[in-house]
């Protein structure tokens, strides 16, 4: 990659493993000096100013050295899982952007996708286009957030408020296309749920142009700044061996050396149709996992320009499969055709019938490998919801990339892991 | 010259009142300055342009609950907030912001107190200031308390060597301690700031760690410490710690002015020095916009790193330059 020979740097990563054998999921306090003064026990949540939602972290400390830490998760359990099982399979997909509230547009995309795969539904090209259009730009939402609040745990304020106006310019696309600004429900079994609005394209555009400039300028306050570099750089490691033994994805694996996008090795919708590049940078710090988020960012944004580019020749086109036994018809028909209002009676009040099978779909979410893993019992609601994590299996990796780090470290690193609780917990 | 002492006492009750004013709108000025670089507002509800901002928080730390937690230890609880109060107001005492007065049948110093060593009693001010930092911090019984004490304590006794060495360039150039004569010194050459260009730098970067302003926020790091050596405390208490720190800013900067930036003195205005207050008070919001515009770009530091900049860095730089400075003066003479 271009990114890792500018930067110039030795390859600071250590060799071998940290991961003791069985892998734990905390780091433990040497028994030596386990109980005496010297340690320091603090509690870094459940409330905690960045703790990125309710994490809770005891952490034991040497002076400001973290020499112990255990990471405690389920304070926001909610139950989505066990309550999707409770509910007809279209009003289960309100529940999957909840999951992880800043990917929402890939969560929902996972659990849809996990529906039509069942049903083997065709889904109609306009459709699918825009459904990757959304989730780029979900990408870039999360990215941005992602970005803001790390700056910010490292003392560079007013980032955060940079990252903020342009994830506003993609929460108004959001609006101007579902009407919601986050958790859209946009995505509908068989294809959208609403046509694309006439607006939306030039407005998507003004945003692509302007995305690269922002990016830069988040350039020029961190990348260029002595300070951000030292405070980021050599930091958090984790060797590729590690990463793919802790079960890491998404940008922390990507940062660690480990050349796998889910995007591009397993395609789902059209990533195949598209040209974009994965970055890969191979110091697996802080540092890069920061790289590796910037330049997604830039990625994804061309991304969203070849989905433009092909669906604003296809207006006119349909935007959801006509299979009347789970898409709802036209609300117009409802007034003149009998066989349409039963289907609609039918659906909405019981919900449409998956066939009996189990599926496993896999989505690139900003955090890394986000998998549905679907069984139905040929009902109308889903027999078993569950969700692969990436947020889980990062969190697991605090353990072995905290180890001899500083009190400040461990809040870069924890954030450069960019967990989400609510998709921890679930 | 000498003003009878009554004089001196209503001196001292103005600036006092004016340092604290100048202390309530500097939080405000902050929060609007660090708004319109953040793409925000600031305030802007309480009196025009939200001018009374200041007197809202004030009133609303006086009403509020002085929260004092069961395990903290009463009396050094209570005196911390009091002594780096105390100390911040009275270093100002001897920062020089006029050439002085006839008013009438008497003479009016443009400094409160002249003292012929006032640059000592500022250093030693500033460190008794530190005690209530770190006693507060230690008797609130907290672990985030402690910690942010024990970065206080570090840091500020560290960075206070490198400030001491700084300014030793000027009193070697200028052959005095007392500030009124080292601005005297400036009015009819160059401002130190130019042969002093070096110490004033290092003077700059320390005071910005003593004042514990970003990018050396260490012992109050939202993020990390919750809120530093002042987590347990609410009210007043707590208000009194921010306005030693303001306040603080304030006397650092009109040090900075006093020794490197001519005091009072305006470049090509020798006939108008009755204005002096005026000049003083423009360079001093230039120094405050600058700290305000570092706390809004920068990242922060991290301990270690602090503590090597300060010890391997600024301390090697303003040895060498005092020594130079001393060297040159002798070899001058």
């Amino acid at each position: 990659m271009a990114v890792a020979a500018q930067s110039g740097r030795a390859d600071p990563i250590y060799a071998g493993t940290r991961i003791p054998s069985p892998i734990p999921t905390q780091l433990d306090v040497d028994p030596a000096v386990r109980g005496t003064d010297d340690i320091l026990t603090v509690n870094f949540g459940p409330n905690h100013p960045s703790t990125h939602g309710v994490l809770r972290l005891v952490v034991d400390l040497d002076g400001e050295i973290v020499v112990g830490i255990a990471a405690k998760v389920g304070y926001v359990h909610t139950g989505f899982e066990k309550n999707m099982e409770q509910k007809s399979w279209w009003k289960a997909i309100t529940y999957a952007p909840r999951i992880d509230y800043l990917a929402y547009q890939a969560n929902e995309l996972v659990f849809v996708l996990a529906i039509e795969k069942l049903l083997g539904l065709e889904v109609p090209p306009k459709a699918t286009w825009m459904r990757m259009l959304l989730a780029e730009l979900n990408r870039i939402h999360s990215h941005l957030v992602w970005l803001g609040t790390a700056a910010l745990e490292l003392g560079a304020i007013s980032m955060f408020w940079y990252t903020f106006r342009e994830r506003e310019m993609v929460l108004d696309l959001s609006e101007l296309v579902a009407g919601y600004r986050m958790h859209t429900r946009y995505f509908q079994t068989g294809g959208l749920a609403e046509d694309i609005p006439a607006g939306f394209y030039p407005e998507c555009r003004k945003f692509v142009e302007w995305m690269p400039k922002a990016i830069a300028d988040y350039d020029g306050l961190l990348q260029k700044n002595e300070i951000w570099g030292e405070r980021t750089r050599g930091l958090g490691l984790l060797n590729r061996a590690d990463a793919i033994a802790l079960g890491q994805t998404g940008p922390v694996l990507r940062a660690s050396g480990v050349d796998w996008d889910l995007r591009r090795d397993d395609p789902y919708l059209f990533y195949d149709r598209v040209r974009f590049r994965v970055p890969v940078l191979p110091h697996g710090d802080t540092y890069d996992r920061y790289r590796v988020r910037i330049e997604e960012m830039r990625a994804s944004v061309e991304i969203v320009e070849q989905c433009l580019d092909r669906l604003e020749r296809m207006v006119g086109e349909p935007w959801i499969a006509d299979d009347r036994k789970v898409v709802l018809p036209p609300r117009e028909e409802l007034h003149t055709s009998m066989e349409s209002l039963i289907h609609h009676f039918k659906i909405v009040t019981e919900g449409y019938r998956v066939p009996e099978g189990e599926v496993y779909v896999a989505v690139e979410s900003p955090r890394g490998e986000l998998g549905c893993y679907v069984v139905s019992d040929g009902g109308t609601r889903p027999w078993r919801v569950k969700f692969r994590a990436p947020s889980f299996a990062a969190l697991e990796a605090t353990a072995t990339t905290v180890q001899g780090a500083y009190i400040a470290d461990l809040i870069a690193i924890v954030g450069s892991l960019d967990t989400v609780m609510g998709e921890v917990d679930r | 010259m000498s003003e009878p002492w009554w004089v001196s006492v209503i001196k001292a009750l103005v600036i006092i009142n004016l340092v604290l004013l100048t202390f309530a709108y500097t939080t405000l000025l902050e929060r609007k300055l660090l708004a319109r670089m953040q793409l925000r507002f600031g305030p802007n509800r309480a009196g025009p342009y939200g001018l009374l901002q200041p007197i809202a928080d004030l009133v609303k730390l006086v009403r509020k609950e002085s929260f004092f937690p069961t395990a903290a230890i009463d009396a050094p609880y209570i005196l911390a907030p009091v002594v780096s109060a105390f100390t911040a107001l009275a270093a100002f005492a001897v920062i020089p912001f006029g050439n002085g007065w006839n008013i009438w049948r008497y003479h009016v110093n443009g400094v409160v107190a002249n003292v012929p060593i006032s640059l000592i009693l500022i250093f030693a001010l500033g460190s008794i200031g530190i005690y209530g930092f770190i006693v507060g911090g230690w008797a609130s019984e907290s672990k985030y308390s402690l910690l942010g004490s024990m970065r206080t304590c570090a840091q500020l006794v560290s960075y206070e060597v490198s400030l001491a060495l700084s300014v030793l360039g000027v009193v070697i150039t200028a052959g005095s301690l007392s500030l009124v004569q080292i601005v005297h010194n400036q009015a009819h050459s160059l401002w130190y700031v130019v042969p002093q260009a070096v110490g004033f730098l290092v003077f700059l970067i320390s005071g910005v760690a003593e004042t514990s302003r970003a990018p050396f926020d260490l012992p109050e790091a939202e993020q990390e410490l919750v809120a530093g050596y002042h987590t347990e405390y609410s009210g007043m208490r707590w208000g009194l710690f921010q306005m030693a720190e303001y306040v603080n800013m304030i006397t650092l900067s009109g040090l900075a002015i006093t020794l490197f930036l001519g005091g009072w003195h305006f470049p090509f205005a020798h006939g108008v020095d009755f204005l002096g207050p005026l000049w003083f008070f423009v360079k001093l919001l230039a120094l405050l916009f600058a700290f305000i515009w570092l706390r809004a770009t920068l990242p922060r530091l991290r301990y270690d790193q602090l503590m090597s900049f300060g010890w391997k860095i600024l301390l090697p730089v303003a040895t060498v330059n005092a020594l130079v400075t001393a060297l040159v003066v002798v070899w001058a003479n």
